[in-house]
């Protein structure tokens, strides 16, 4: 049994080494031993608790066993994931920790007393805003993020769903949750609690629906921030500093990275959150235009032959490569270029993959060094000195219609300018449009060679092209 | 007149809000993957709160409505500690420098 205030010094410590865990993330050299600083922070903060308590009774027992459990399965789960469904594996989590939040702030309803927090049905009154904000919060938390985890799986439709009023029914919703709180401070009165918690579940539920498929990396993101409001929420119920803190922490990082991804695709947060994104598909003009304008397609041996002579070449990888599993296959086709005395570099836009940084885990996965993967901003300008841009199931982070005309959808989304290239191959199964559900003209231009096939068999084939 | 522990703990949260800021701004885009697993990692110390709830039972009775809820927490974030550091860990044995890469 070891003292409030020696616990407290060691909760700090652990929160402190949560930053230095982020802090790391800022080098890949680095980032493996931030990671180390978490488990040390984490390892710290379980067993702190356990010392504070100090009376063990048998139930220490389930608790171990019960660690253990989860501790198998997460690793279970963490060794066997593919690296294309991590946004699932992140949404996943997020609603985990949305779940704990509201079970541990249910937990201290029902026994105040546990946590120093008064007895039941006199709850402090801070104490009692703060648990039920972080069961809010958590609850959005947990429904939200199944709902992003089921669209991003592919069980629900990626289309957005949509009904009229609904804005207006997330805000009563949300008012109400805040009177319910208002009378549950009143009158300590248990089912104001349990509602909260209901209509919290369902507020959850509402407020993703409406949001499309191409919004997802926002959502995961914004889900992220939620997560870590919901941890603050209970940290300063159970006046913890390590959970203040790492909420803190959890929910301006969320924040951030939703607001890199809303810029990236040229989105306010608002319109993200109203959703209705990529609804509106394909219009019919933008079908005929297909019909009418000349492209010119290839296969691979035009791709190879292009890409031997030319002294650099810039890839563009999207989401379709990894849904195409290519990525192996592009890397074997980079080395044989590389052999060539070609100079190869990636470029990645901000929402090439389904989530923040999603295509360079997927990169380096394929054994691509990172030091060769270029962000937007470094290498936008280099695409005027290069011989061929290489896109491979990328389509809108490439349109220059973003740049051109001011009625398309994603006028001012900053784009990689991959025009400016001698020539462009676009591997792509058809003339179909992408995500934004608008046309790209870059397939029409004398430049572009089209090759139309599954982006892996593709790249497969300018391999053997390339001996 | 004393000041409330709660401004206290609200002056913590603030000004990690603010070093959240800071530190998330300088990771680089190509770890934010690996940042938004580790964030979930790390955000699961609510554990902490979860052990206090399923420990807290009564010794003939270590099964009450609320210890139970916690040792549910307990299972969520476990999952949770141990898959984000772990996967984590997995994509950042990725980034790697390769030897025969250089040079």
């Amino acid at each position: 049994m070891i003292s409030a205030n020696l616990s407290a010094i060691f909760y700090l410590i652990s929160g402190i080494l949560f930053i230095l865990a982020l802090r790391g993330l800022s080098s890949p050299d680095t980032s493996r031993q931030g990671n180390y600083f978490g488990i040390i922070g984490m390892v710290i903060a379980i067993a702190v608790t356990f010392l504070s308590i100090g009376n063990f009774s048998t139930s220490i027992i389930y608790v171990f066993l019960l660690l253990m459990l989860g501790g198998v399965v997460g690793s279970f789960i963490a060794f066997r994931i593919p690296m294309t469904a991590m946004p699932e594996l992140v949404a996943g989590f997020h609603s985990l920790v949305g779940l704990a939040a509201v079970f541990v702030a249910i937990a201290a309803f029902l026994n105040p007393s546990a946590f120093n927090l008064g007895s039941i049905g006199d709850i402090k009154l801070a104490s009692l805003i703060e648990m039920s904000i972080g069961a809010a919060v958590g609850a959005i938390t947990f429904s939200g993020s199944i709902i992003a985890f089921l669209k991003l799986r592919g069980i629900m439709s990626g289309a957005p769903i949509t009904f009229t009023g609904q804005h207006y029914l997330n805000l009563i919703l949300g008012i109400t949750i805040f009177v319910l709180i208002f009378y549950l401070c009143k009158s300590q009165s248990e089912s104001f609690f349990w509602t909260v918690i209901a209509i919290s579940f369902l507020v959850g539920v509402l407020l993703i629906i409406p949001i499309g498929g191409a919004d997802m990396p926002v959502v995961i993101s914004m889900l992220n921030s939620y997560s870590g409001w919901a941890a603050a929420g209970i940290g300063f119920t159970l006046e913890n500093t390590a959970l203040i803190i790492t909420g803190a922490l959890v929910g301006s990082s969320g924040a951030i990275l939703s607001y890199i991804m809303c810029k990236a695709m040229n989105r306010s947060f608002i319109s993200v959150i109203l959703g209705g994104f990529g609804a509106d598909n394909s219009s019919s003009d933008t079908k005929d235009k297909q019909d009418q304008k000349p492209v010119k397609s290839g296969n691979a041996e035009d791709a190879a032959f292009l890409m031997k002579n030319a002294s650099s070449v810039i890839i563009v990888p999207g989401y379709g490569m990894a849904v195409a599993q290519a990525q192996h296959a592009l890397r074997e086709m980079v080395d044989k270029l590389k052999k060539n005395d070609i100079k190869v570099t990636y470029a990645i836009h901000p929402v090439a993959g389904r989530m923040p940084g999603h295509m360079n885990v997927l990169l380096a996965e394929a054994n691509v060094p990172y030091d060769e993967v270029f962000e937007l901003e470094d290498i936008n300008n280099d695409f005027a000195n290069s011989d061929v841009a290489f896109v491979i199931g990328a389509n809108d982070v490439t349109n220059p219609v973003a740049k051109t005309d001011p009625k398309s959808p994603i006028f001012g989304m900053p784009v990689l300018d991959v025009e400016k290239c001698k020539s462009v191959l676009f591997v792509k199964r058809s003339l179909s449009p992408g995500y934004a559900g608008i046309d790209n003209e870059l397939f029409y231009r004398d430049n572009t060679l089209m090759l139309f096939a599954d982006a892996k068999k593709m790249t497969e084939d300018i391999v053997k092209n390339l001996d | 007149m004393e000041i409330d522990p709660f401004i206290f703990r609200l002056s913590i949260f603030i000004l990690s809000i603010f070093i959240g800021y800071y530190v998330v701004w300088s990771v680089t885009p190509s770890l934010h993957t690996p940042l938004m697993s580790v964030t979930n990692a790390i955000s699961s110390v609510i554990i902490v709160g979860a052990i206090i709830a399923a420990l807290a039972g009564s010794s003939n009775n270590i099964f009450d409505t609320s210890s139970i809820f916690g040792f549910l927490a307990i299972i969520l974030a476990a999952v949770n500690i141990f898959g984000g550091f772990l996967v984590t860990q997995r994509m950042l044995q990725m980034y790697k420098k390769k030897k025969n890469n250089k040079k």
